[in-house]
Parts: structure tokens; sequence; C-alpha cells
């Protein structure tokens, strides 16, 4: 299991134990966490899950990678470059404690 | 009885072609509301099908969710280009050549040129914006309700679902109010083909479209020459990436938001009418829950599909579905299958409410070409059925709706309804 910490525009947090091997997004959606849509169910198609990875993780997880992810990207609002999409992110041991930031709104 | 004989009358007809004979591009199939029948068959027997002879000649259909969502998602092959033919079936929608006129606009560019003039328009619907916009939506929405009859029969297309989503779209551009009907008129003449009932030739709808150019020429040398605003004639005319556009390109942009805010939103609003008229225990469950419009909204947005095709034309050879499509053939990504299709969607025939990930749905497509208004679109909708459900106990459906012929617009010409008061 892996702990991921969602904390919204707020500042709410939402802590989460998510199965390893499931991606940042599906255990946001399992858990009920608000603001993360993943519409297309996984495939970097709609861009509505993203997040911003808090820069103590950025070097774990990885910027977002080049094709689909960072096509998207550059429709979704007020990315950064600790923008990825949740659905990319798949959780494993090395990311226990995790923290992701969400934006105000998907768009 | 007679449900049940028409319904073995339906299965009859799309089961009784040869495979290499059926032709789903009929847009009477559509008007008939038997095309379900069609891509239930090909969903089963050749979920990738190739349709050698048709009205838009030869061409690629897509029915199972998870291919077209593989050809949504790679731009790289599957061309969105308008001078390949765009992402209609018909190419004459957007290229010149076999009536039609050239209308090169962002839903038909490939990157680069796509991401620059999509990026110009997108903040009208962003977030903050939208915000910004429900208040106006509420008041207006609560305003045409309150003109409605009650218990008395009337046709719910033009007195509310044209009337709001007019009135939206004359907003996002800052349009003249008073004209607003001129842009329902172009919306139905941008993607009419000759014999649809919408227009008689290609000469008239090319015609109506140059006073469509001519209008929003008028209006663009209104804001070009003013301070920055916030409507869309205004950031186009002053966004770097679309400011030098030439005419053609900014009268393509131009239908394309028309369309799409327009053609859109005005059927999944009479659509969920429908769909609650003929799902009396959904009905129940919504007035018991009204919680649940979110995502009756999304449900609703699925089971209408209200854009039933995009195409691409491939730029490569590709194999999907053991099928091989050659450099240069025509993909049709059928939306209305796919949001049919049973192995990614349970019951897909059925309109539930509160259906689980009810948001994952195809109607605004994926990847790079996602529906750029597609919150906007919830939005009005769900304030739509908030203030509708402030108003009336029920909706009832008074008689058929008649259906639009056309195999890209799924959407009604009229609904005879009544409403009920509490």
């Amino acid at each position: 299991m892996t702990k991921v910490n969602y904390i919204e525009a707020s500042g709410r947090v939402h802590a989460v134990e998510a199965e390893n091997g499931i991606s940042a997004m599906e255990a946001a959606v399992k858990h009920g966490v608000p603001g993360i849509d993943g519409d297309c169910g996984g495939a970097a198609a709609c861009a509505t899950c993203h997040i911003y990875v808090d820069p103590e993780w950025l070097a774990k997880t990885g910027p977002a990678a080049d094709g689909l992810e960072k096509s998207m990207l550059e429709f979704a609002e007020d990315v950064n470059e600790r923008s990825r999409l949740a659905c990319q992110i798949t959780l494993n041991d090395a990311l226990d404690g995790l923290v992701l930031r969400l934006p105000d709104r998907q768009h | 009885m007679t449900a049940l004989a028409s319904a073995t009358a339906k299965a009859t007809e799309a089961d009784s072609l040869p495979l290499d004979r059926i032709d789903v591009s009929r847009a009477e199939l559509f008007e008939r509301n038997v095309e379900g029948d069609y891509f239930a068959r090909l969903r089963r027997e050749d979920p990738v099908h190739y349709c050698a002879e048709s009205a838009y000649g030869p061409y690629w259909s897509i029915t199972k969710y998870k291919d077209i969502m593989a050809v949504d998602t790679n731009h790289q092959v599957f061309s969105s280009e308008a001078s390949l033919g765009g992402i209609l079936i018909d190419d004459n929608i957007q290229k010149s050549g076999g009536g039609g006129m050239d209308l090169p606009n962002f839903i038909g560019m490939d990157p680069p040129r796509h991401d620059e003039q999509r990026k110009a328009v997108s903040p009208i619907v962003a977030p903050a914006n939208l915000a910004r916009l429900e208040g106006t939506i509420r008041e207006r929405v609560g305003r045409v309700l309150d003109g409605l009859p009650v218990g008395k029969e009337f046709d719910w297309v033009p007195a509310v679902s044209i009337e709001l989503t007019t009135q939206m779209l004359a907003t996002l551009f800052d349009f003249p109010f008073e004209d607003r009907a001129k842009l329902t008129r172009w919306s139905d003449v941008t993607v009419a083909e000759p014999g649809s009932g919408i227009i008689d030739s290609w000469e008239q709808r090319n015609a109506e479209l140059m006073d469509c150019a001519n209008y929003f020429g008028r209006l663009w040398n209104e804001r070009v020459n003013a301070e920055p605003g916030s409507d869309l004639i205004s950031m186009l005319a002053h966004s770097p990436a679309t400011r030098n556009m030439t005419p053609e390109n900014y009268l393509g942009n131009v239908v394309l938001l028309i369309v799409g805010g327009n053609d859109t939103t005005r059927n999944s609003m009479t659509g969920g009418v429908l769909a609650l008229d003929r799902n009396p225990k959904e009905r129940e469950k919504l007035y018991g829950n009204p919680g649940l419009i979110e995502n009756m909204v999304s449900e609703i947005i699925r089971w209408q599909t209200p854009l039933s095709h995009m195409r691409r034309t491939a730029i490569a050879d590709a194999e999907l579905g053991g099928k091989t499509i050659r450099k240069g053939d025509k993909v049709v990504m059928w939306y209305v299958s796919g949001n049919r299709d049973d192995e990614v969607i349970e019951r897909p025939d059925d309109f539930i409410i509160d259906r689980p990930r009810a948001r994952q749905h195809l109607s605004f497509g994926f990847g790079i070409h996602r529906c750029v208004g597609n919150r906007l679109a919830e939005m009005q909708l769900k304030i739509l059925w908030e203030e509708v459900l402030k108003r009336f106990s029920r909706i009832e459906v008074t008689g058929e709706p008649v259906r639009v012929r056309s195999n890209f617009v799924r959407g009604y010409a009229s609904l005879p309804v009544k409403l009920h008061a509490y």
C-alpha cells in the first residue's frame, strides 16, 4: 500500500491508502477525492486529472512525459513545470507519502 | 405490441443486409432512429468496418469504444487537417471542390497550428470565466422557463433548447442580441448538406455562410480597433495566434464555435427531456434526490451523443482491430456507437442517472481535439435541470420527437411537451 496525500486548492487534505500498481488518478477516484475527474479512464486523453506534484516529490515522479501527456497538459489551466496527469503516475513503494496538489477546478 | 413489432422490424432491417453492403452514413437511418441497430451489428460482427461505396466515397467505420479511443488519441497518424477532408465524413463541409467552401479552423488542423488557435479561445471556457457566467445563465434559464405555458402542449425545441443555447452563444460572442436567431440559422446551415431539409443546394449554403462572414467581419473590425474584451471575437482579433489569420480561417473558427456551442447542447437539452419521460423510474430518482443532477448531465450527454461522429484521415498505414487502414483512407469514429459498447459501458442502452463513472463517455471526444466547451455545456445543462426541478413536477412528452436527418448532428427538430405544475 502507498499513502498519497491529495491537497485541495482550499488546503483540505485527503490522505488515501492505495494499492500499488494503480495510478494516482484511480486512487483518487476510488477514494472519492473531489476534483479529479478522470473522464478518459486513464488514457492521458482528457486532462481532467491535472495535479501539481509537490516539489519534494518531483524527482521521484518525474516531469510530464513527452507525447500525449504533455500535449494534453497544453490545454489544461494554470499549467507549470510540476503539472502532471495523475493517471500517468503509477503508485509504488518509492512514492509512499506522495503529496499531490489539486488545481481550483479541472478544465 | 406496436413497439415490439417495430423493434422486430428494425432488427430485420439491420440484419438483412450483407455486411459489405452496410453503409451507416445514410442520414435517413438517423432520422428514423434505426442507426443503433446497424451499429450494434457492426460492433458484434465487424467492429472496424470498411464501406467501399457511399455518398461520401469509401470510409472506415470505427464502432467500439476502445478503438475510437485509439484513433482519437493518435493524431500523428489520424489527421484532422481540413484540406484532407477535415473532421466530418462529408469532405464538402470544410473543403471546396465538391460544392462546399474552404472553412479552415482549429478543429480541422493538426499541431502546432491547432494548439495555437485553440489556446486563443479556450480562456473563455476556463473555470474562472465559467464561474462568472453562471449567474447570467441561471437568470436567463429562469426567465425562459417562467415564460412557458403550464398544462398546454408546446414544442420544447424552439421554446427552450434553441432559445437558451442561442442566448448563450450571443453572450460568448457579444453578438447583437436582437439578431441572435441568425446564429442558430448559421449553425444549422454550416453542417447541412443539400437535401437535409435545411438547404437546397451548396450555392445556397455558401451564400448564407458569406452573409455570416460579412456580419462577423463587421464585428471583427469593431473589436480589433477597440480595447481587448472578454468575448470570443475580441479574443480572436487580439490574440497573436489568430489576429493575422485569413478571412477564411476566421469564418472557419466562427462557424466551429457556433456549431460547437449550439447544435450540441441544444440537443442534449431536448434529449434529457425525452430520456426522463421514457424512464419514469429515473425521473422518480431525480425528483427524490436532486443531488443526482450533475451525474445525470453526463448520462444525458452519453445517452444523447449529440454529435454522432468525428472523422480523421490516415496519413500513414495503421493496424486497427485486425484490419489495415491505408494512408489516405477516411476513418470515421462513431461516438454514438462507442457510447453503446457493452464491453466498456454496462447496460449501455439504458438511461441510468446514477450510473457509476458516468463521465466516461465519448461524446466530447478524447485527445487534443476534445471538446473545448465541455464544462460550459455541462454547466448549462446542470442549471437547466436545477431550475426545471424548482418549477415543474414533470415535463410530459406528448408526441413523437421529429429527428434531424443528419449523420453528424444527432438531434431533434421538434419535441411536443406539456409541463406539469407541482
